[in-house]
C-alpha cells in the first residue's frame, strides 16, 4: 500500500519505452524539421542544414532534458543529435549514425555535457569514425559554476548554458566556418557562459516512478544537477528575489563583466515550475545586471533543458562580445527553437 | 569441472536476473549520490548481455564479444563502456574455447578489473565500480577461496562508504558522497558473487 502511494503520476505507457514513444512522437509532429536515419532510430537528423562542405554539429547525450537535445537540431543551429536512455548518455552508435548522416565532409564537431558516460562514449564514436576516415572533435560543456571551483573549470558538470554555447557554434558551422573556427568559437562560448540553478522537488524516472532523491518540505537544493545529482548545499526554500540575488551574486563575481558589456540571459524551468515563476525571477536578474551596468541583448525565458518532472529554475547569463553576439543573433530554425 | 558455453549462457540469465532484482535497491543507492538511474542502466544492460549471449554461436569469446555489444547498445550511460570493455577482456581471458576449467573464471574477474580500470581511468579508493572489483581480482589471482573472492567484493563495495569521490558523477559532490557507498560498486560486488556462485556450481 505504501508503495503505491509512494508512485509519481505520468502519462506513460511503459517506463521502458518511454524514450522511444516520446520519439515517434517528435517525429510524428516535425516532419518539416527532422528525420531518422534507416537502422537508426536514436539519431535524428535536420532536414534543412547539413550540406557538402559544412562542418557537422553533433550533439546529444541523455533523454529527460527536452527540449534539450534534439529540440535544438535544425538549421543555424545542431545538424544532429544522438539521443540516450533517460539520463543516459547515449551509446557509441547512434553517435556515429547521427554524425554519419549530417557529415557535409568538413568534420564532425560533438559537443555534450560534460559527464564521464557521455565522454566515455562519444570518445568511443569518434574512434570509430576515424575508422570510417571523418575527423571528429570535441567541446565539452561545462557552464554548471556550482558543480566545481573556477579553477576546476574542466571538472564542471554541462547544463541550461548548453542551449547558448550550441547556438553560437551552430551558427559558426551554418556561416560555413571551417572546423577549427567552430570548434574555437564553441570553447570561447562555453567559457563565457555561467549557469546556476535550484531544486524544489525531486523529479522521477519514468522507470521508477519514484523521487530520485528526498527534498523535504520547505527546502531546496541550491546547484542541484539536471539528473537531480546534489547540489552545494541543502536549505530553507526562499523568495524569487533572496534565489535570484544568490546565484547573480555568484555569477556576476565569477563574470567580472566591465560595465557596458552586454549579457544574454536565459531563465531556465527544470520541468515543473511555471513560467509566471521564472518572470519573476527575471524581473530581478534585470534589475540586478542594470544595477552591474550590464546590457541585456537577448532574455530567453522557458523550459529550455529540463530534468523531467523537477521543479526549480536555474539562470544562464552568457558574457557577450560582438563575436558571440552575430552568433547569438544568427537565426535559426528548430523543431523546439527558432530565432 | 568445465566451463562450457552453455554455463556461460546460464551466467548471463544470473547476471540479469540478480540486476532485474535489485534494480530498485541500486536506484535509491544512486538517489543519494548521483542521479537514480543506475539500477536502470544494469538491468537493461544486463538483460541486454543475456539476450545476446543465448542468441550467439561459437566459442566462450564469441559469447563474451556478443554480450558486450549487446550490453553497450542497451544503455550507454557510464557502465555500458565500462562492462562492454570488461566482457571484451573476459572474453579475450576465455579465448576461442568451446569450454575452460571452471577455476578459469578467476582470470575472468581478473580481466574485467582490468578493461573497467583501461576505460575508466580510475583507480581504486576513488569510490568506483573498481573498489569491488579490484579486491576481488586480487584475491581470486591469489588463490583465495571462492567465498573470499566474494567477501573481498563486498567488503570493499562497503567500503566505498568513507572514500570522497574524485571520479564519475558523484566527483562534484566532494565530501557530501561521505557515508554513502557507490552504487556501482555495489552492483559490481553481486556479479562478483554470480561468478563465484558459478565457480562453486559443478
Amino acid at each position: 500500500m505504501e508503495m503505491r502511494m509512494s508512485l509519481t503520476q505520468k502519462l506513460i505507457n511503459d517506463g521502458n519505452a518511454a524514450v522511444d514513444e516520446m520519439l515517434a512522437g517528435i517525429m510524428a509532429a516535425h516532419p518539416e524539421h527532422l528525420w531518422r536515419p534507416d537502422n537508426a532510430p536514436r539519431a535524428v537528423v535536420a532536414k534543412h542544414g547539413p550540406r557538402p562542405g559544412k562542418v557537422a554539429l553533433v550533439i546529444g547525450g541523455g533523454s529527460g532534458h527536452e527540449p534539450t537535445f534534439l529540440g535544438y537540431v535544425g538549421k543555424g543551429l545542431a545538424d544532429a543529435a544522438a539521443i540516450g536512455n533517460v539520463f543516459a548518455s547515449p551509446p557509441p552508435q547512434p553517435a556515429v549514425d547521427a554524425a554519419m548522416a549530417a557529415s557535409g565532409g568538413a568534420g564532425v564537431l560533438f559537443m555534450y555535457g560534460n559527464y564521464a558516460g557521455d565522454v566515455m562514449n562519444f570518445d568511443m564514436a569518434a574512434e570509430l569514425l576515424e575508422m570510417e576516415g571523418i575527423e571528429a572533435r570535441t567541446v565539452l560543456t561545462t557552464d554548471d559554476i556550482a558543480s566545481a571551483p573556477r579553477d576546476q573549470r574542466q571538472k564542471r558538470r554541462g547544463v541550461a548554458g548548453n542551449v547558448f554555447i550550441f547556438k553560437a557554434a551552430g551558427a559558426a558551422a551554418d556561416m560555413m566556418m571551417p572546423l577549427e573556427e567552430v570548434e574555437r568559437i564553441a570553447r570561447r562560448a562555453n567559457d563565457r557562459t555561467f549557469t546556476m540553478g535550484v531544486a524544489l522537488s525531486s523529479c522521477s524516472l519514468p522507470q521508477t516512478r519514484r523521487p530520485s532523491f528526498d527534498l523535504p518540505v520547505g527546502e531546496m537544493e541550491i546547484g542541484m544537477g539536471i539528473h537531480g545529482e546534489p547540489g552545494v548545499r541543502r536549505g530553507p526554500l526562499r523568495s524569487a528575489n533572496d534565489v535570484a540575488d544568490e546565484i547573480m551574486d555568484t555569477i556576476l563575481a565569477e563574470m567580472k563583466a566591465p560595465a557596458g558589456d552586454r549579457v544574454a540571459v536565459l531563465v531556465n524551468s527544470l520541468g515543473a515550475t511555471p513560467l509566471m515563476e521564472l518572470y519573476i525571477l527575471n524581473a530581478r536578474i534585470a534589475e540586478r545586471l542594470k544595477a552591474a551596468r550590464l546590457v541585456v541583448h537577448k532574455t530567453l525565458v522557458g523550459p529550455y533543458c529540463t530534468s523531467l518532472d523537477m521543479a526549480g529554475a536555474s539562470i544562464t547569463i552568457m558574457h557577450l562580445d560582438d563575436e558571440l553576439q552575430r552568433m547569438i543573433d544568427h537565426p535559426c530554425d528548430c523543431a523546439m527553437f527558432r530565432s | 569441472m568445465e566451463f562450457g558455453t552453455g554455463d556461460l549462457k546460464a551466467l548471463f540469465s544470473a547476471f540479469s536476473a540478480r540486476m532485474a532484482a535489485e534494480r530498485d535497491k541500486l536506484c535509491a543507492l544512486d538517489g543519494v549520490i548521483g542521479d537514480a538511474d543506475h539500477g536502470i542502466a544494469m538491468e537493461q544492460g544486463m538483460k541486454a548481455a543475456a539476450d545476446a549471449a543465448q542468441d550467439a554461436e561459437g566459442t566462450l569469446q564469441d559469447l563474451f564479444n556478443a554480450a558486450a555489444k549487446g550490453f553497450l547498445n542497451a544503455v550507454g550511460a557510464s557502465s555500458g563502456p565500462l562492462y562492454a570493455t570488461a566482457l571484451l577482456r573476459a572474453g579475450k581471458a576465455a579465448g576461442p574455447r568451446a569450454s575452460m576449467p571452471r577455476a578459469e573464471l578467476r582470470t575472468v574477474i581478473a580481466a574485467m578489473r582490468d578493461g573497467i580500470a583501461q576505460r575508466g581511468k580510475a583507480e581504486p579508493g576513488q569510490k568506483t565500480m573498481l573498489d569491488a572489483w579490484a579486491p576481488a581480482a586480487d584475491a581470486a589471482i591469489n588463490g583465495q577461496n571462492v567465498d573470499a573472492v566474494a567477501a573481498a567484493a563486498r567488503r570493499g563495495a562497503e567500503a566505498t562508504r568513507d572514500m570522497v569521490a574524485t571520479v564519475g558523477r558523484a566527483a562534484r559532490l566532494g565530501e557530501r558522497s561521505l557515508g554513502h557507498p557507490d552504487p556501482g560498486s555495489i552492483s559490481a560486488a553481486m556479479l562478483v558473487e554470480e561468478i563465484c556462485n558459478a565457480m562453486k556450481a559443478a
